[in-house]
């Protein structure tokens, strides 16, 4: 995993992401997943180039079940955009880093 | 501008195989994929008709050996996306966010997606109940119900997938049988778990949050009822990934590109592979087979 993706956990995502001063992408993936495993370069080449504006985050929903639970996750990836604690955006499926972008640009 | 004497678009089993041969052939080719090499073969759980591989190997791993033996051989593979192909002569340039390549030939392998239904509240439930991806998320569904929609052998297998999670699993399909390959047909039949609701069609999916019904009609009397179910998988084909050519070659009613033996499109120089074109069995092998096809006339091209 590239160093600007920050792996976070059902106990660390309210600090890191619910509070997070920047916007953030949180990235919901599992190990048995192809598609995730897909996105994964693209997630990492976005969270490079918008290191300082966007704080990327990855869950794994195996190892922390809570978080997913709770945002009605039934599929992955699933990548979610908060901004103050809110859900401003969410993408379903492996899609283009230039779908990702958009949603991105929206947030900040 | 960048300059190649062959780009590959796609990294499935048709872009891997033609940039295996295409490296073998010493050519100076470069692969472009927008996501992780594999294409459909990520989505697949096992591979059980790869000849040569009698223990089946998961669509993952064999991804995997695919992008490992091209990379040995030398095929340059980058990460990256193409949003549109102009022709300048012979040349042909490859627009990408990244910037343009220039290339005297090109093999198109796009691959195709999961065709959508196209009913009520498909769109709104996709992600929460609707998929199109059981290998995603069939371990979301452990004991509760779920739909699957389909007759072949995608649908049959990701049936049979989501029965490892599922408590049961409804196989919805219009016909009276299955176009399910044989063994696979027998494998829906004998299992417990599977209730396959012949001739009947799904008309909406339902739910507040998420998915909670499939409204369904019975084709044979036109009467309609609501399923309960949690998920509602989708399987019933795929479309083509070739919007992005903007009718550059020639393609079917459907958008799948058309070939000769020789896997050439309309356009000279210009080749394609894979699940991207008109043909009858769309498979691992067979696209593996266009892939290899399409990198040995392409280097006949550049010969001439």
């Amino acid at each position: 995993m590239a160093d600007n993706v920050l792996a976070v956990t059902d106990d660390t995502f309210e600090a890191e992401v619910l509070k997070s001063d920047l916007p953030a992408l949180v990235d919901f993936w599992a190990s048995w997943c192809g598609p995730c495993r897909a996105i994964g370069p693209v997630v990492e080449e976005l969270a490079e180039e918008y290191a300082g504006k966007v704080k990327v985050a990855k869950l794994n929903v195996d190892e922390s079940p809570k978080t997913p639970g709770q945002y009605g996750i039934r599929a992955i990836p699933t990548l979610i955009m908060f901004k103050n604690g809110e859900v401003v955006d969410q993408i379903t499926g492996a899609v283009s880093k230039s779908h990702i972008e958009s949603a991105l640009q929206k947030m900040i | 501008m960048e300059a190649r004497e062959l780009v590959i678009v796609g990294g499935g089993p048709a872009g891997l195989t033609a940039g295996l041969y295409a490296a073998r052939a010493r050519l100076d080719a470069v692969l472009i994929e927008r996501l992780s090499p594999g294409g459909q073969m990520l989505t697949t759980d096992m591979v059980e008709n790869w000849p040569g591989d009698l223990e089946a190997v998961s669509g993952f791993d064999l991804s995997d050996r695919m992008r490992k033996h091209a990379q040995h051989f030398g095929l340059e593979i980058v990460n990256n996306e193409v949003s549109a192909i102009a022709i300048d002569g012979e040349h042909k340039i490859i627009n990408t966010p990244k910037g343009d390549i220039r290339c005297k030939a090109l093999i198109l392998c796009p691959g195709a997606s999961p065709r959508k239904l196209g009913v009520p509240g498909e769109a709104e439930l996709t992600g929460k109940g609707v998929s199109y991806c059981g290998t995603c998320d069939g371990p979301f569904y452990r004991e509760q119900e779920v739909a699957c929609v389909g007759g072949g052998d995608t649908a049959a297998e990701e049936a049979l997938f989501l029965t490892k999670f599922a408590k049961k699993v409804f196989l919805i399909h219009r016909r009276d049988q299955l176009r399910a390959t044989g063994i696979l047909a027998e494998r829906v039949m004998q299992n417990d778990k599977i209730e396959v609701l012949w001739s009947q069609a799904p008309l909406a999916f339902q739910g507040e949050k998420g998915v909670e019904s499939v409204r369904i009609r019975r084709l044979k009397d036109n009467s309609e009822y609501d399923l309960a179910v949690q998920g509602a998988f989708v399987f019933v084909g795929t479309v083509p990934n070739t919007q992005f050519l903007d009718g550059l070659v020639e393609m079917d009613g459907q958008g799948f590109i058309i070939t000769d033996k020789k896997q050439e499109t309309s356009l000279p120089g210009v080749f394609a592979a894979g699940d991207c074109c008109a043909k009858i069995l769309r498979q691992i092998v067979t696209a593996a087979g266009d892939g290899a096809t399409a990198a040995f006339a392409a280097q006949r091209y550049l010969e001439e």
